[in-house]
């Protein structure tokens, strides 16, 4: 059990206030229609399934269910932060770089 | 060679005051080269390895363990064992594993405690009666036994069980397989352990594999924390962590990690001779041989490697315990658990050929693993000795969610996902 923050609506929360929606930032084939099998595949079904420090998505259903990005520690189960999934995809992809 | 079991050796090694029995297995140094490496001593790498040897007479074979043997998610399972899948390819396979129980015990000369008590998979919706009519009549043209039960019925067997209408989900019926039941989890990863190493299998415990060996596409070996041990042909049956070393090889897997919740009562006298299972309440119960009550929760909704979950999911498992059986209510629980399961995207498991020449996985049996123990073993095995699937897995390989045929076995996996 741990306290998530909603970025959105600015209060911190029990887990069972909120929904686990799956790893952030999963980039969907920029052209779809020449995407090949195991591309599809790819962005479908394979997951990262980090262990370790990994940013995904929860929601806020039993408050502003608004979506979000968080990224939390899969091991210790640990949070460094949440925000906004616009605000995350910017320190998400500076992470990926470094 | 271990002990062989029976009354008689029971009988001299009691004369003896039980002071000359020997180890079940032997705890050898790792060589530095073997024909196969098992990655991970759970009991279905452990019956890997086993019939390895014993099938396909590949001995020189060592199963590498980061812990201990039966710390991992092969002791930290409801010990529930059926075969009752909708799909034919899922049936077949489960039923394959279902047959090697039946004759487990003594072919292991291990008693694993295998209990055909019977399997009851409730339903309380119209949907669900539909759904276990039709699930039923597909396990009895696949040849599996099952039938569908009336609350009479159910009555009858477990007469603790409420089905009156006043639940706030009342039971309208049930799937019963009289062959499903439960086994000993932990005597199974022994029992397979000692027959592996009788066979000449080097189980090497406190050994993590922390990286691999790849040449031209082609796997040559494992870094281990116990050094480099080199082979031509791995197979990884890591269940949670499969992902971590998927990724060493460069490959990637479509599975996520959850942690499975469980929770034992204080032991009580004998009040269930039966598995019960519910999928719309969520919760499964049965009662071991020591009797306390055994109780399965959901998998937790987010990622987590912890072995732990979160007390909501086991309090909510409670609740639907105690709403199906009212007298359980002051039962004291003793122990908690969390085991890390691997959960595929159609609730079947991958058991496959990679694009690692010589690397193979066994991996995506999420919530269900230990009923398949000896058959996942088993046409693993094959998979190995051959470099081709057994024709009970080939439907199971990891291209699948590249050419879209899966397996949708949600409905008849026993945790909703």
């Amino acid at each position: 059990m741990f306290q998530i923050h909603c970025p959105h609506c600015g209060a911190t929360r029990e887990e069972e206030e909120f929904s686990y929606a799956g790893e952030a930032y999963i980039a969907r084939p920029a052209k779809p229609e020449e995407a090949t099998e195991a591309e599809w595949g790819d962005y479908l079904f394979m997951r990262k399934n980090t262990r370790g420090w990994f940013w995904e998505q929860w929601q806020h259903t039993a408050g502003c269910r608004k979506v979000f990005a968080v990224k939390r520690n899969t091991v210790s189960y640990e949070i460094a932060g949440t925000w906004t999934l616009a605000e995350g995809k910017e320190l998400y992809l500076k992470e990926s770089e470094a | 060679m271990a002990n062989r079991y029976s009354l008689w050796s029971l009988l001299k090694n009691g004369l003896k005051h039980n002071e000359s029995w020997q180890p079940a297995w032997r705890s050898p140094q790792p060589k530095p080269r073997y024909d196969v490496i098992i990655v991970g001593g759970g009991g279905h790498g452990l019956a890997t390895a086993y019939y390895l040897a014993k099938n396909h007479g590949v001995k020189n074979v060592a199963v590498l363990e980061k812990g201990y043997l039966g710390g991992g998610n092969t002791a930290r399972n409801t010990t529930i064992v059926r075969s009752n899948y909708l799909w034919d390819e899922a049936a077949q396979l489960y039923e394959h594993a279902m047959k090697l129980w039946e004759g487990l015990s003594l072919d292991l000369n291990f008693n694993v405690m295998f209990s055909q008590r019977g399997v009851m998979n409730l339903g309380h919706t119209l949907q669900d009666m539909r759904d276990i009519e039709r699930r039923v009549n597909a396990n009895n043209l696949n040849g599996i036994d099952g039938v569908v039960l009336s609350p009479k019925e159910i009555q009858d067997i477990v007469p603790l069980m409420d089905i009156s209408a006043k639940t706030r989900y009342p039971v309208m019926g049930a799937s019963y397989q009289p062959r499903g039941g439960v086994a000993r989890h932990d005597a199974v990863a022994w029992g397979f352990a000692r027959g592996a190493s009788d066979l000449g299998v080097d189980i090497i415990e406190q050994c993590e594999v922390v990286d691999m060996i790849i040449e031209d596409g082609r796997i040559k070996g494992v870094k281990t924390t116990r050094g480099d041990i080199f082979a031509d042909r791995v197979g990884c049956v890591a269940a949670g962590n499969s992902t971590p070393l998927a990724k060493m090889a460069g490959v990637r897997l479509p599975l996520e990690s959850h942690p499975l919740q469980a929770f034992v009562s204080e032991s009580m006298k004998p009040c269930l001779d039966t598995v019960v299972m519910s999928n719309a309440v969520h919760g499964y119960v049965s009662q071991s041989d020591k009797g306390e009550l055994v109780i399965g929760a959901g998998i937790d909704s987010y990622l987590g490697y912890g072995q732990r979950g979160s007390p909501h999911v086991i309090e909510h498992t409670a609740a639907a315990i105690i709403e199906l059986f009212p007298s359980f209510s002051r039962v004291r629980m003793n122990r908690q658990w969390g085991g890390i399961v691997d959960v595929a995207p159609d609730a079947c498991p991958i058991i496959s050929k990679t694009k690692v020449k010589g690397l193979y996985f066994n991996c995506g049996w999420g919530t269900g693993g230990f009923k398949a123990t000896p058959g996942s073993g088993h046409v693993f095995a094959h998979t190995i000795a051959n470099d081709e699937a057994h024709p009970l897995n080939k439907a199971f390989a990891l291209d699948r969610f590249n050419t879209g045929h899966l397996i949708d076995e949600h409905g008849a996996a026993g945790v909703a996902h």
